[in-house]
């Protein structure tokens, strides 16, 4: 998506260096065919967003950048008040890298387990982290960004990703859109199925209302970690517990089909084999969306490669 | 033998009862995770794998010290000492 596509109006001019360079490097991300993994029957197709590929290194680029925006055409961020979220890394990263193009300052709630590549990556942008317990969750995180934004109105702005309407609005207008363009192009239709997770929901909500708008019947299966160690970026959705986001729209999912950590990285290591280097829940997509291609009912088959693997040296996962 | 706090992350405290801290006793932390486990077998499961090491993504924590970069699950505990389980990345948002 170019820097002055609809949803980016309230970004101003270039001032700074590298402000509009970043912004137009965001979306318009290369569909990979993973036609090399020999589970896929013939008469099936499976795609992949390839989403590394933006300047953030991840998705999140995308509804971070539109969020931002919005925020800055509604005067959210006037004065010195600063942009809180809580994020385990990849959206605290776009929000970091964003927020030093737009000058704008920004506080991020971290778990203290996010992986050292993605701290290291806030900390050089020049946000303000704070950590929470890791043994207290993500969702501590994401409570703690509420308390904070509650108490001190006057200095921060909580963006909240999990119920900011622009965060799927940006699926809906990036994501869902070049996909519809791009498989429609390549396979001549457009998907039949699309495998997502839900962190945000802004993902599975967005792209799949666009995808399912163009045909459908289209079937869109979830992606569910197993509750420990989970996979990063995914709600198990299942605790009584757990927050579930305002912006998932769940009477979209048709199917929720578990996958282990395990199996992620089992595909992650065949992906990487294949010149794909993905971390752990684009690993967890593809092994849902080979069961879904499995089936044979669907001959068009999308999903989403998140992020990339460099960012999770740090846990060992490709220590062998 | 050593009796050591071990603190259970939220998503594993449903299967400890509820309980946000253990104590249990061993020689090393294999020895004091196992006892956690004998309990709470649901709960080892996702913890460790069948060989005794921890499985991936899960790291345990000896005070402020991930004990792969000690001895593993061979580290000798000491009395008082605090185990922590946590996830090797933070989880949650997409």
């Amino acid at each position: 998506m170019p820097a002055n596509s609809p949803g980016w109006e309230g970004v101003p001019p270039s001032t700074k260096a590298g402000r509009t360079d970043v912004f137009a490097g965001i979306g318009d991300t290369p569909l990979v065919e993973l036609d090399f993994l020999d589970e896929i029957p013939d008469g099936v197709r499976l795609f992949a967003k390839l989403e590394s590929a933006n300047p953030g290194g991840s998705i999140k680029d995308r509804p971070v950048a539109r969020m931002l925006s919005a925020a800055m055409r509604d005067g959210h961020l006037d004065g010195d008040r600063r942009l809180l979220d809580s994020s385990s890394g990849n959206a605290g990263i776009a929000y970091a890298m964003l927020g030093a193009a737009l000058d704008i300052p920004v506080t991020l709630v971290v778990p203290g387990n996010a992986s050292r590549e993605r701290l290291q990556r806030i900390r050089a942008h020049g946000a303000e982290l704070i950590l929470t317990d890791p043994i207290e969750g993500y969702d501590h995180a994401l409570r703690e960004s509420q308390r904070l934004a509650a108490e001190q109105p006057e200095r921060y702005w909580h963006c909240d990703q999990y119920s900011n309407e622009e965060n799927w609005r940006a699926h809906y207008d990036g994501t869902g859109a070049e996909l519809l363009a791009q498989v429609g192009e390549v396979a001549g239709s457009a998907p039949d199925a699309f495998v997502a997770g839900v962190g945000t929901g802004g993902t599975i909500t967005g792209a799949g209302h666009r995808l399912r708008e163009a045909n459908p019947e289209l079937h869109i299966t979830c992606v569910i970690p197993d509750v420990f160690p989970g996979i990063e970026g995914l709600k198990p959705l299942g605790a009584p517990d757990d927050i579930v986001p305002a912006i998932l729209h769940e009477d979209l999912i048709d199917e929720r089909i578990d996958v282990r950590m395990e199996q992620a990285t089992a595909i992650c290591r065949r992906l990487s084999q294949a010149g794909l280097f993905v971390g752990p829940s684009s690993g967890a997509y593809v092994h849902a969306a080979l069961q879904v291609a499995a089936t044979g009912r669907y001959p068009v088959v999308a999903t989403i490669l998140s992020d990339g693997g460099e960012r999770y040296s740090s846990t060992g996962m490709w220590d062998r | 033998m050593s009796s050591v706090i071990v603190r259970i992350p939220t998503p594993l405290r449903g299967f400890a009862e509820g309980q946000s801290e253990i104590a249990a006793e061993g020689a090393d932390v294999g020895a004091v995770l196992s006892a956690v486990g004998a309990a709470h077998p649901e709960l080892l499961a996702r913890v460790m794998k069948d060989d005794g090491q921890p499985r991936e993504f899960v790291n345990i924590y000896l005070g402020s010290d991930n004990v792969r970069t000690l001895d593993g699950m061979d580290t000798p505990v000491g009395e008082g000492d605090v185990l922590s389980i946590l996830p090797a990345v933070a989880g949650g948002a997409e």
